[in-house]
């Protein structure tokens, strides 16, 4: 038994969500009160860090706009210095429902061999979402391509609704791929033999402000991922080690 | 090769030298980067000099005309260098993102610790100080 209980912390990457931060953050009190809340305003050019303070949570300001990845490593990398047991990433745009935490949290903790749960909008009964076709296609052909990778069903690879434990906070503190994360990070959990599963979960339509994925990205998108999966297989050591030669990499300076 | 043109490809050469050789004292190039071009110099210097040389090479591998080779080697130089610098950006990326988190998160401790105290400068954020930095620079030069 662990003398003390496990902390945990909610990570809400936030980009120009002004309109919605304080609700998530509210509903994050309300429905997953264990848990410690942090946002990271990812450069945001509104109101989202005050609306998130006013709320009651604690606001990273980053400089200028990193994207999703590096607003998101950043929250690992507060996890991980700060100690938290579990750190679950909760979309600022009102996307994942806080109440559906406690799920993810449940699992994890019931399967110590788990690293990560990702909230899954596809697994039967849950499937009120609907995404654009375009964008269906390619989460079936990236799920599809997992799958097979990870020899284990895969519905909802781009999913953000995740719970990380200590193994897979300081692995993405590490390295937290750049640009569309999801999908990659999922490949870099298998490289590094951590093990993951989906719950299903309800998610909404986003409330206010707009998706980082519009249709003018998402063939960049399908194609950066791509390349990103095929790299991704032929790397040997997917991360440097600290103290390793280091190439293209910012592992060594966090 | 016409000397005309040799005369021309010699002065390019020398000015490239000199141009390049400037910029490194005004620090405006590093040292790393100013190899690269002085190289490229040189070589255009050889080839400019040495006539038989080109002749040799298109020779050597079936181009008919040295000029067509001269172009495919400096295309190809150009290439490579393109690519050299994708890759420094690359890496270039990587440093700022890991400082942008780094002093995001710093910033955020210093926000913590001074919560106690009165907030007389609640909006003091990186993007107020820049402008106000910025603003004071102007001023001065002004």
């Amino acid at each position: 038994m662990e003398l003390r209980s496990p902390t945990f912390l909610a990570v809400v990457p936030a980009y120009n969500e002004a309109g919605s931060v304080a609700r998530v953050i509210g509903a994050l009190h309300e429905q997953a009160p264990q848990f410690d809340v942090i946002v990271i305003d990812d450069g945001s050019t509104d109101e989202t860090a005050a609306r998130a303070r006013e709320a009651g949570a604690s606001v990273v300001r980053m400089p200028f706009n990193l994207g999703i990845g590096g607003a998101v490593q950043t929250g690992f990398v507060y996890a991980r210095d700060h100690g938290y047991d579990y750190m679950a990433q909760v979309d600022g745009d009102g996307q994942h429902d806080p109440s559906e935490l406690t799920r993810l949290v449940l699992t994890l903790r019931d399967e110590p061999s788990l690293d990560m749960v990702c909230g899954s909008r596809f697994i039967s009964t849950a499937g009120e979402y609907q995404a654009p076709l375009s964008r269906r296609t390619g989460i079936r052909l990236f799920a599809f391509m997992l799958s097979k990778i990870l020899r284990q069903p895969i519905t909802d690879p781009t999913s953000g609704f995740r719970l990380y434990n200590r193994r897979a906070i300081s692995l993405f503190a590490a390295d937290y791929p750049h640009d569309y994360p999801e999908v990659e990070a999922v490949l870099m959990l298998h490289a590094h033999r951590l093990r993951m599963t989906e719950v299903a979960v309800r998610m909404h339509h986003r409330e206010t402000g707009s998706s980082s994925i519009t249709k003018m990205r998402s063939g960049y998108y399908m194609i950066k991922v791509s390349l990103s999966l095929a790299v991704g297989l032929l790397r040997r050591r997917p991360v440097i080690d600290s103290g390793g030669p280091a190439a293209v990499s910012a592992t060594r300076a966090i | 090769m016409q000397f005309g043109a040799q005369l021309a490809s010699i002065v390019f050469a020398v000015l490239v030298f000199a141009l390049v050789f400037e910029m490194v004292r005004r620090r405006r190039l590093h040292e790393r980067y100013a190899i690269v071009w002085l190289g490229a110099a040189f070589a255009l210097l050889v080839l400019a000099v040495w006539t038989g040389l080109l002749e040799a090479i298109s020779d050597l591998v079936g181009i008919k005309t040295p000029s067509n080779a001269f172009f495919v080697i400096a295309f190809a130089f150009l290439l490579m260098l393109v690519l050299h610098f994708s890759s420094a950006v690359s890496k270039l990326s990587d440093e700022t993102r890991v400082l942008a988190q780094r002093l995001a998160l710093l910033q955020q401790r210093l926000d913590a610790l001074g919560a106690d105290r009165p907030p007389d400068h609640d909006e003091d954020d990186l993007v107020g100080d820049q402008r106000s930095s910025r603003g004071s620079l102007t001023g001065s030069k002004r």
